[in-house]
């Protein structure tokens, strides 16, 4: 397939008008040596032959439509309503461009301003972007953020903290001289003794995950107190579908709050595209990476929308912006948008609520069992740490042949925790599915 | 105009429903203390699910966009997005997979991916393909830090990265991220690096010269070969900014051209939908000196089956969670093999005689930044001999909207006064570019009888001219349940 329209007649129409023989005659500037012959790839195919080979493909993996999946870790199977890919199927957003032409793109513009709201309505805080490109690169981001506002160096997490985001983390401050200090967890969660050792005035900021890795719930309190005492910035990085019940991060007195926003009405795909947010405190609005969208007026007085503050963004700053970031998740953010509007006040907390229910009577299943047992009793949202009497990866490897996914195991990320699986349970698990999933775990 | 959704907000609608409940019920206070609740509920609006679908069908109805409108944004690429990709790449066995989710149960995804890193490295003459990047800046913060991992290997990762007056501005917040001075080279007057001010710039601590090719004034970098060795020479390294890499589509490879590092930009020369500002896709293509620093995890194949490596000695670590675009990425690859080696080459033959074509026909009526020589996809005017009748570029642009056409991009290069920069691309066909170039020469007519009408502009879109020093002065970013 190919989908350029011109024709034979079109070509030599165009030649003509350019005063050239052959397209050949425009290709002077590229010097022979580097002219190739031909591209080392398959023919072309129609789109039948296309979709064939893609759902054969597809064939080949197994989904969680398929299997019963009880994998959470950052990436969480919610109800999606058929209206959010109904919107952001259409072409009039799907194919449009990152709005430069304000007046050509208000449909954009006014959805990135109501995602920005809804934003900072679950979030608890001031102002927030147009988006990042997943929760990790966001909290990088907001690390960024905290060392140019305090100018210091250290940054201070808990080794709950998502274990690809630290490595994100470490990624982007390469080129930085920044201290990265990692405090054990205690019992499951931020060892609050340990941040009181280490905040001190040359502390950027302290990241608290809440829900952490783990799943369990931080005491933001004592941790906000330890991180303020000394002047740093608290980063909230939170599982947005559990705002609908947990502290926001404006409650916790966050500075900054980020976070993976797939939870809310994106797919799985794979891990991505994802969406990254972001929401500052209202000090913090113009030091704000990213697109962001403003109210303003048009010549007759009429509400519009555009990209505003852009004199912080790279194309304008280029080597000062304060991010390289151009081309975020904005589709992403429409789907956040859609879902939001759709659950609503209401939606959100019976989401959260049914989140809670669920894997706590599959923690109450599992606990009936010999041979497991929590890691910690610590509270918890919607995922939790089993220690297993055998190898997790064997268990794991059984449950896939009775079609059921049974859950992260930890060794790979935590060389101590082998015998460690985090498991979790939405509101898209039945009672039965529940119910078979202990029951297999049983014969372990 | 469209009210916010806020404003639609009825207490007690809902626009959602769950399933009844099925495990027993729960006080949540027994399970969550109270000191870990949230107090003050979040203020999301409450409405049906028939507000919300028209409340957003309506407010899709106030873009233009690539489906209803030629979008000829210079160096964005905007070419159709294939409806059988959105198709595909939507299926549910590729949704809806978990990103831990056993290699084994994957298998179908971890082969798009593999041949696409295979495909890629192909197109561009490289030796290997990461394809975690989420955008084409993400795709240069990679690049730099596989510049800095493999300077630092040998002992000194240098400080300075060199970058031509006429590159995009995330060439320069890309290498800033990555903790390097940046030092700008001059251009002459066709957007080329001047190979003598470069010479002069060129020294140990130069990490890397970041490259755009075909240059952001649409021309190609002649020079190339020279400027690779003058960098190899230095023990230094040449990266391309792939965003022009429609232009070079089985004609000729970056890789063959003495590139040691290219990100590509699937959102634009791989036709997937920009959605607005994104999801993209920035993979990074390398050669062998540099494969080991690609990010984690790496695709292997080992006896057959796909696996990924998430411990390779040498990379820079990760630069996102979980392994990419996955979604982005299937689709570039249904384009890659609907297209074929032929298709792909036909495509940027199209997208340069399409370009050269509206610049034959305008060139009359605007002053093209360089005229002496062909240009490659995409061509750049200057406005400035407008300003005498009190016009500018931007009224230009807006005028473009009343009559139906998205703007071409403006005011980039930096290097061009007034600059106005179009990019075709090859899926429009002849009339479509005929009916813009009429537009246009009418719109330089305009400009001279009736320049009011051109400032005033856009007359007929769904608002008039925004007032950008307005929203930056009083800054409204959300809205607030006590009035906006």
């Amino acid at each position: 397939m190919n989908y350029s329209p011109h024709t034979q007649k079109d070509k030599k129409e165009m030649l003509d008008a350019i005063g050239v023989p052959s397209v050949e005659d425009l290709l002077k500037a590229i010097p022979q040596e580097f002219r190739l012959q031909k591209l080392d790839l398959p023919e072309g195919i129609s789109e039948l032959e296309l979709k064939a080979l893609v759902s054969e493909k597809a064939a080949k993996n197994r989904s969680t439509r398929e299997l019963t999946s009880f994998l959470g870790a950052g990436a969480y199977e919610h109800y999606i309503p058929e209206v959010v890919g109904t919107v952001i199927s259409r072409g009039e957003f799907l194919t449009a461009y990152t709005p430069y032409q304000a007046e050509a793109s208000q449909g954009t513009l006014q959805a990135i301003y109501e995602y920005q709201s809804l934003i900072c309505e679950l979030t608890g805080m001031d102002a927030a972007n147009a988006s990042m490109y997943d929760g990790a690169s966001a909290l990088a981001e907001a690390v960024l953020l905290a060392v140019r506002e305090t100018g210091r160096r250290r940054v201070i997490f808990s080794s709950s903290l998502h274990p690809e985001y630290k490595q994100v983390i470490r990624t982007y401050l390469e080129g930085y001289k920044i201290e990265l200090v990692e405090i054990a967890h205690r019992d499951g969660l931020f060892d609050e003794e340990g941040l009181k050792g280490q905040a001190n005035e040359d502390a950027a900021c302290v990241i608290m995950q809440n829900p952490n890795f783990f799943g369990f719930i931080e005491n933001a309190e004592a941790i906000d107190a330890a991180c303020h005492r000394c002047g740093a910035l608290l980063i909230a990085c939170v599982n947005p579908v559990s705002l609908g019940v947990l502290k926001s991060p404006g409650e916790c007195n966050a500075d900054i709050a980020v976070g993976e926003g797939q939870p809310l009405g994106i797919p799985l795909s794979y891990g991505g595209p994802y969406l990254g947010f972001f929401a500052v405190k209202e000090k913090h609005m113009r030091k704000m990476p990213g697109r962001i969208a403003g109210m303003t007026k048009d010549i007759e007085g009429k509400r519009g929308y555009v990209l505003t503050m852009q004199a912080r963004e790279q194309h304008i700053r280029r080597e000062k912006a304060t991010s390289n970031i151009c081309t975020n998740e904005g589709l992403m953010a429409l789907a956040a948008c859609v879902y939001l509007s759709l659950l609503g006040k209401e939606g959100i907390k019976e989401v959260a609520r049914q989140n809670v229910l669920k894997s706590h009577y599959l923690k109450d299943g599992i606990l009936k069992l010999s041979g497991y047992e929590l890691m910690s009793g610590r509270p918890f949202f919607n995922e939790f740490i089993i220690r297993c009497g055998k190898d997790p990866d064997r268990i794991i490897g059984d449950l896939l042949k009775h079609g059921i996914i049974g859950g992260l195991p930890l060794g790979r990320f935590y060389p101590n925790m082998k015998n460690c699986m985090l498991i979790c349970a939405t509101e898209t698990k039945t009672k039965e599915e529940i119910d078979r999933f202990v029951e297999l775990l049983g014969k372990h | 105009m469209e009210k916010l959704i806020f404003e639609m907000s009825s207490a007690g609608r809902k626009g959602y429903s769950l399933p009844k409940l099925d495990v027993p019920e729960a006080d949540l206070k027994s399970l969550i203390p109270p000191g870990l609740s949230r107090n003050t509920e979040a203020g999301l609006p409450e409405v049906s699910e028939f507000d919300c679908v028209r409340h957003f069908t309506r407010l899709s109805q106030l873009n233009y966009s690539l489906d209803t409108t030629f979008y000829p944004l210079g160096s964005c690429t905007m070419k159709y997005n294939p409806k059988i990709n959105e198709k595909l790449a939507g299926l549910e066995e590729f949704a809806a997979l978990h990103p831990y989710q056993p290699d084994s149960s994957i298998q179908g995804t971890l082969e798009i991916l593999y041949e696409t890193e295979q495909a890629l490295s192909k197109i561009c003459g490289m030796d290997g393909f990461t394809l975690q990047p989420a955008a084409g800046a993400h795709g240069e913060l990679t690049g730099m830090l596989i510049v800095r991992a493999y300077h630092t290997s040998k002992g000194n990762p240098r400080k300075k990265v060199i970058i031509p007056d006429s590159a995009h501005g995330t060439n320069p917040a890309s290498a800033a991220l990555c903790g390097y001075e940046v030092v700008t080279v001059r251009s002459d007057k066709a957007g080329r690096v001047d190979l003598e001010a470069l010479k002069a710039l060129v020294d140990e601590e130069v990490a890397v010269l970041m490259l755009t090719n075909p240059n952001t004034l649409g021309l190609f970098e002649k020079n190339v070969k020279e400027i690779a060795g003058l960098l190899h020479k230095a023990g230094a390294l040449l990266y391309l900014d792939g965003a022009n890499l429609n232009a070079l589509l089985g004609i000729t490879r970056p890789g063959d051209m003495g590139f040691d590092i290219v990100h590509v930009n699937l959102h634009k020369t791989f036709s997937t939908p920009h959605g607005g500002g994104g999801p993209g896709s920035g993979p990074v293509g390398v050669k062998g000196h540099l494969l080991d620093y690609l990010p984690v995890p790496r695709i292997r194949q080992k006896r057959n089956k796909l696996t990924l490596d998430y411990d390779p000695k040498k990379t820079i670590g990760r630069v996102r969670a979980f392994y990419g675009n996955i979604g982005i990425i299937i689709r570039a690859y249904c384009y890659i093999r609907s297209l074929g080696w032929a298709g792909l080459k036909d495509a940027a033959l199209d997208a340069i005689l399409s370009a050269n074509y509206l610049k034959a026909r305008l060139k009359a009526h605007y002053q093209p930044a360089v005229d002496d020589e062909p240009c490659m996809h995409e061509c750049v005017f200057s406005g400035k001999d407008k300003k005498e009748y009190g016009v500018r570029t931007l009224d230009i642009a807006k005028r473009l909207l009343d009559y139906g056409f998205y703007a071409p991009t403006v005011y980039f290069p930096l290097i061009v006064e007034e600059a106005i920069m179009v990019e075709p691309t090859e899926t429009e066909s002849k009339e479509t570019l005929d009916a813009f170039i009429e537009a246009m020469i009418k719109i330089a007519e305009e400009a001279k009888t009736d320049p009011a009408l051109l400032r005033e502009a856009p007359h007929t879109t769904p608002v008039r001219r925004l007032d950008e020093v307005l929203a930056a002065r009083e800054l409204n970013l959300r809205w607030k349940s006590s009035g906006a």
